[in-house]
């Protein structure tokens, strides 16, 4: 079917089949490969976009339910070559090693802070604890999240 | 995944008509969060899917006469959020806080987690603790089930062909009912439970004047510890009383032995957990 969708900002049409996946949409169909595929069920976090500003699970959306939203992935957090807080933060605290998760992280951060600007630490623990990471032991993630919250970027 | 047909009705109507059409071959999605799932994992294979989340006046919560009901395309997230279920319904509020993660809840709705009946989810048994009723539709017309009634297996309720959940409505509870939601989480924060437990006491001046209890992942559905209910019922509450009452549960358990515990220990788990939740009740 023909599913019209704002991918970071801009308005597509594209023909998909009724069983297309959005985490294959995002990356195959618009060639945005920033999100990644991780488990492929809805529990580690790396699929994360936005959908009409929520975060959700992209390998668990049929494309064709979210026809005319808006989407928002890692690719659409820079502006004019201004990263987002979260990604600076992430950068400047260290907050991924291996690099696998941290679109997931860094969608799943901005979308906390866009719900709530001054998350206390065990809101920011509760919110992340979907996005899985093998790497960092997470204490860096949260550090990163915190920083970026408190503007000290 | 096995191609299929979409279909995007607008209307409740046309939904019904469209699932009265294909029968057997046709399944309703909503968020899709349970049934993609399945889909990629070839547990099932509809021939024909019905959207119904562009059905109008299918999603929303309200109050009315006291009783609060919640559309079935309700997002989780929108019912844990939900002022007045904060305020009126806030056992229903903190259950529904504890299922999956964020990214679920938002796409997940109530309707749709219901059908899907899986056994170990968490909003069942705080809906029957709360005396829930499920309002069903199809093109027959529409019939309402008490939510202890509408599960009959695994993944299976006793919805027919053709007929879709349209709502849940919740009485309001009376200022002396005590709750609490208790899910044992042993792996991670956003799984099922191992065993969860859901109490509801009416406590007048110390007696258990009325009492109901449910249990989730113990068993192919959701059960009610009506024996635990009868133990309390009555009664002053002490102690020993909810230790009496919980040791009541394990004979209505029949759990499988998976990764989040041996059949023996989930049943055992069911009796610490519904005495820890009796006591979280009377302690809020």
């Amino acid at each position: 079917m023909r599913v019209r969708l704002k991918v970071n900002g801009e308005d597509r049409a594209i023909d998909v089949p009724d069983q297309r996946l959005l985490v294959d949409t995002v990356r195959y169909d618009l060639g945005l490969t920033g999100t990644k595929l991780g488990c492929g069920v809805g529990v580690c976090g790396l699929c994360t976009v936005l959908v009409d500003g929520k975060m959700v699970s992209s390998c668990l959306m049929l494309t064709a339910l979210v026809d005319g939203a808006t989407i928002t992935t890692i690719e659409g957090l820079e502006h004019d070559g201004q990263l987002d807080p979260v990604q600076t933060a992430f950068l400047k605290y260290g907050g991924f090693q291996c690099g696998i998760c941290t679109p997931g992280q860094i969608m799943a951060a901005h979308a906390l802070l866009q719900e709530n600007p001054h998350p206390s630490d065990a809101e920011i623990k509760d919110w992340m604890m979907g996005n899985l990471c093998r790497c960092t032991g997470y204490y860096k993630i949260l550090e990163s999240v915190q920083r970026a919250a408190a503007g000290d970027v | 995944m096995i191609p299929f047909e979409l279909h995007t009705p607008t209307t409740l109507d046309e939904a019904l008509g469209l699932l009265a059409q294909y029968g057997d071959e046709a399944r309703p999605i909503a968020g899709g969060t349970a049934l993609v799932l399945l889909m990629e994992q070839h547990q099932g294979r509809p021939a024909h899917l019905v959207n119904l989340g562009r059905v109008a006046g299918l999603s929303g919560i309200t109050t009315e006469n006291g009783s609060l009901r919640i559309g079935a395309g309700t997002p989780h997230r929108l019912v844990e959020m939900n002022p007045a279920v904060k305020q009126g319904w806030s056992l229903l509020a903190e259950t529904y806080a504890r299922v999956a993660t964020v990214r679920i809840r938002n796409v997940a709705t109530v309707g749709g987690g219901l059908a899907h009946a899986d056994p170990n989810q968490d909003p069942p048994p705080s809906y029957i603790a709360l005396n829930a009723r499920v309002q069903i539709a199809s093109r027959q017309g529409t019939r309402e089930v008490a939510m202890e009634d509408l599960f009959r297996d695994y993944y299976e309720t006793q919805l027919q062909p053709g007929e879709v959940i349209t709502e849940v409505v919740v009485p309001r509870p009376i200022a002396s009912l005590r709750t609490a939601y208790l899910k044992f989480l042993p792996r991670t924060a956003d799984d099922y439970p191992t065993v969860g437990v859901a109490v509801a006491l009416d406590v007048q001046d110390g007696r258990c004047v009325a009492a109901r209890i449910a249990l989730n992942a113990v068993g192919p559905t959701v059960v009610r510890a009506r024996e635990a209910e009868n133990v309390l019922r009555g009664q002053m509450l002490n102690p020993d009383l909810l230790r009496e009452a919980a040791a009541t549960v394990p004979a209505i358990t029949d759990p499988i032995s998976d990764h989040r515990g041996s059949a023996n220990y989930k049943s055992r788990m069911a009796e610490v957990f519904t005495r820890r939740a009796l006591e979280r009740a009377l302690a809020a």
